[in-house]
């Protein structure tokens, strides 16, 4: 039995909670998709239309550093989110996002959000806190990180 | 435990039973090289019985003629064999011991301080039947190692034990065997770098993203954790967003420790003798103010 795009969408991390109404707005703007490993998701400078919530398989977040190859910044795992560059213009990438694993997830055209969102302020509002919490513990996490916690003067 | 460290002068050797403030020499009978600067010494004593501890608590090491410094013991009492200190070369003393070789002759006093509470799953078997969360950071494991020998052997009986790595790279990674076994016992072992190899297939991240991926049940669960004071401070403030009664953390603190047997004063935090009320102490109340708390 397959499952479909709306239950998968009810089960992820990112959407729990929200309500059936934001649900059914989310559902038309979304679909299945699956990578195998080593596939991009994104592309640093391309077109950011889409967004993507794992469901399973890691995805890295690379950086390509001259001389050093893809640099991995963070890994994602299933139960998050992949891309925000979707939100504000000019929707560009700005990292790639390479799976690691076979990856699946539900990919959601980030046009389609920003419309509705547009027509529907309630809709818009509950997105739009919803991905700021993602992205303020993602911050957090940064900055903890930009410390080098682990690094001389930590004995034990 | 401690980083800080204090000069001592070589001295005859002394006695077993010669109080706290004397070491007894121990020779070094086995060294391994976990890290670019970290070494375990595996210790016997010259004379007398080998040192009776519990996990979480922490000897003064001397190496002669240089000074002393505060290591928290990484061997488990259950699974016998020589005293473990695992060493990490951040200072003069720590530098002198991770160059010890096999055949070298330390000092040991202790042991002091508190422990990680695990005495009661061990002997009382199912006693405890919350969950085990342990969230170590860099070589914020060794300290952990004795209770997590332990809590892993008590719960192959039923229980569930979650174990949390987080390190500044891969290299970084301490006690890769350990991990391993432990693993194959039944726990849930999670591995998390800041700063990804080439080679690395894990997880890059902050190692507080995967306590929510972890599986265990806040609201019956205990965590250990162990590190730097700021991984400590965001991962237990992240386990009581999720649920974890605070009174059920334990962190183990680390200051700068000189006599260890609470007469001199140096580790004072607040109202607390790390020494003596610590090295683990309970995170809710007291510590979790003092943990924020800005130095002045
Ligand atoms: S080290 Fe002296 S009182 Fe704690």
């Amino acid at each position: 039995m397959t499952t479909s795009v709306r239950e998968l969408l009810a089960a992820h991390e990112f959407l729990r909670g929200l309500g059936d109404e934001v649900l059914e707005t989310v559902v038309g703007c979304a679909h299945n998709v699956a990578f195998e490993p080593g596939e991009l998701l994104c592309v640093e400078g391309a077109s950011a239309d889409t967004f993507y919530l794992l469901r399973r398989g890691r995805v890295s977040l690379e950086v390509h550093a001259p001389g050093r190859g893809p640099v991995v910044i963070e890994t994602v795992e299933p139960g998050s989110v992949v891309g925000w560059s979707w939100l504000v213009p000019p929707y560009r990438w700005t990292i790639d996002a390479r799976a690691i694993d076979r990856v699946g997830a539900v990919a959601i055209d980030g046009a389609c959000l920003r419309e509705k969102a547009e027509r529907d302020p309630a809709f818009g509002y509950a997105l739009l806190t919803r991905v700021s919490t993602h992205l303020l513990a993602r911050l957090q996490a940064t900055r903890v990180r930009a410390l080098d916690l682990y690094g001389a003067g930590h004995g034990h | 435990m401690v980083t800080s460290e204090h000069s001592v002068a070589s001295k005859d050797v002394p006695s077993p039973g010669a109080g706290p403030l004397t070491p007894l020499t121990h020779r070094v009978v086995r060294r391994v090289q976990e890290t670019s600067d970290v070494a375990t010494l595996f210790l016997e004593p010259l004379v007398g019985d080998r040192l009776v501890f519990r996990p979480g608590q922490f000897n003064m090491l001397s190496a002669f003629g240089v000074g002393e410094v505060a290591i928290s013991v990484s061997s488990a009492p259950g699974e016998g064999g020589p005293l473990r200190h695992t060493v990490r070369d951040v200072g003069a003393v720590s530098h002198a011991l991770v160059r010890c070789e096999v055949g070298d002759v330390i000092g040991v006093r202790g042991p002091f301080g508190t422990d990680w509470q695990v005495t009661s799953d061990v002997e009382g078997g199912t006693s405890d039947t919350r969950d085990v969360v342990v969230v170590a950071g860099g070589i914020g494991l060794a300290p952990l190692r004795g209770a997590l020998y332990e809590f892993v052997a008590a719960a192959r009986g039923g229980g569930r034990v979650f174990i949390l790595v987080g390190g500044r790279n891969p290299d970084q990674i301490i006690f890769h065997d350990d991990l391993a076994a432990w693993e194959r016992d039944g726990a849930t072992v999670m591995l998390s770098v800041d700063q990804s190899t080439p080679q690395w297939r894990g997880r890059v991240g902050l190692v507080t993203t995967m306590l929510g991926d972890a599986g265990f049940d806040p609201r019956n669960s205990r965590a250990l954790l162990c590190g730097p004071e700021i991984m400590m401070r965001f991962t237990a403030r992240a386990l009581v967003d999720m649920g974890v009664d605070p009174a059920a953390i334990l962190v183990s603190l680390e200051r700068n420790m000189q006599c260890g047997i609470g007469w001199c004063g140096h580790c004072q935090l607040g109202p607390l003798i790390i020494c003596r009320d610590g090295p683990v102490v309970p995170y809710g109340g007291v510590v979790e103010r003092l943990l924020a708390e800005r130095e002045r």
